[in-house]
């Protein structure tokens, strides 16, 4: 393990032997990254992701809002709340495309 | 078509020790990891390995991204050659599953972008990403029975129930309102501290296995000689507060931030650091206003991204970005 991987820590106190939580990780890496061409697929950012297994991870993704249902469409900081106020009401209804029941 | 392709994770800047970082290293299905020069721009590198083209025609990733196993092993082994790399040098993930038909259509479609590529990497140089997530707990907080009125006459089942949800309720407004501080606090020493802050979708769903309800999910980008302050500081945002709780994780190589922010706005504020001269950037809420503005759509695009992309996808956000950085 590299000195550099990610530890969730709570009040400070790290935990070094425990896993990244591939919920943290997928936020970053499905709607982090460059998002470049590629050859066999165009980018999983041009997959529609609304029957992904992600489901699990957030819910069902409307394809409205204007955005498609590309990847952006129904990913983190990118289905946020536009104008980032602070979500603090994003999981009732209404405030993120995303919210409402596991699944399409 | 062959049956491998090539598999891309990063650009990254040549350092020392690159080498032995990657020797035996195992990629996405086990593929040994390389890195191969950019011939536009000196000194970049790409980092790639070879997987089954079966797996990632787009046909065959569809249906695997079905599979979260599947995803998940993907996805770990993606992030575990960009720790590998970051340990040495400045890396810029790219997003999962970017896959050529070989090393060289990989090596030219990175040389197109080399410019901005190059660019990007000087903004982030020394520079990590924390997240940085708020999660309310109701149940932690204090639940006080309001008092029944004077004389305490039996109440109906009916209204019973009310005054129980009622209870409920304003225990939760009050973590909400808990949150909310938590929350600006944070921003606030995000504002001393970061280079750029990120947000992401709260956590819901089955993978939200952390206890609370997650209200915030946010990354900074900060400058790695003031990452344990920007820790210390952001862990003690709770401090005083019922029913909050704040979860960091990191460092991270900078995924968020692997775009440049939209620079919709003028910034405000200019953030502290010393490592301001590294980026021309502004504060966390340069990003921000940046996405304010954008319609909701595929918004992370890289900058310089071909433009036939863009129009393909079906973001609106698609190609407003110009090249320029």
């Amino acid at each position: 393990m590299p000195a550099t991987s990610p530890r969730t820590s709570e009040a400070g106190s790290s935990l070094p032997d425990r896993q990244v939580a591939l919920i943290d990780l997928l936020d970053r890496l499905l709607s982090g990254g460059v998002v470049l061409t590629g050859d066999v697929v165009l980018s999983i950012a041009d997959i529609d992701l609304v029957r992904i297994s992600l489901r699990a991870l957030i819910m069902s993704i409307r394809s409205s809002e204007g955005g498609g249902a590309s990847a952006g469409g129904g990913f983190p900081g990118l289905g946020a709340p536009a104008g980032g106020g602070f979500p603090g009401r994003a999981t009732e209804s209404g405030g993120t495309p995303g919210g409402g029941d596991g699944g399409p | 078509m062959s049956d491998r392709v090539s598999y891309v994770y990063a650009v990254l800047r040549e350092a020392p020790g690159l080498g032995e970082a990657v020797a035996g290293l195992a990629g996405v299905a086990g593929g040994p990891v390389r890195l191969l020069p950019l011939s536009g721009v000196a000194g970049l590198l790409l980092a790639v390995s070879p997987v089954s083209s079966e797996d990632f025609q787009e046909e065959a990733l569809k249906r695997h991204l079905e599979d979260l196993r599947w995803l998940e092993s993907v996805a770990r082994a993606h992030h575990a050659v960009i720790e590998r790399l970051s340990a040495r040098t400045t890396v810029l993930p790219l997003r999962l599953a970017t896959v050529y038909l070989d090393d060289e259509r990989a090596r030219s479609a990175l040389d197109a972008q080399g410019e901005s590529l190059a660019e990007r990497l000087s903004h982030l140089a020394a520079h990590v990403e924390w997240g940085v997530k708020i999660y309310v707990e109701p149940s932690a907080s204090p639940v006080s029975e309001p008092a029944g009125p004077a004389g305490s006459e039996e109440l109906s089942p009916g209204r019973a129930y009310l005054r129980t949800r009622k209870a409920q309720r304003t225990v939760r407004d009050t973590a909400h309102r808990a949150a909310r501080t938590a929350a600006e606090r944070i921003e606030e020493t995000g504002r001393r501290y970061a280079a750029g802050r990120a947000r992401h979708r709260v956590q819901q769903g089955e993978l939200a296995a952390a206890p609370g309800e997650n209200v915030l999910n946010d990354a900074y980008l900060v400058p790695r000689d003031r990452a344990d302050e920007f820790r210390d500081e952001v862990s003690r945002a709770t401090e005083g507060l019922d029913g909050v709780r704040v979860e960091l994780t990191g460092p991270w190589a900078p995924y968020s931030f692997s775009t440049p922010p939209d620079t919709a706005e003028p910034v405000e504020a200019e953030p502290a650091g010393p490592a301001q001269a590294l980026r021309g950037e502004g504060p966390p809420a340069g990003r921000e206003s940046g996405e304010a503005a954008r319609p909701k759509g595929n918004a992370v695009r890289a900058k310089g991204e071909p433009g036939e992309a863009a129009a393909r996808s079906n973001s609106p956000a698609g190609n407003e970005r110009g090249a320029e950085t």
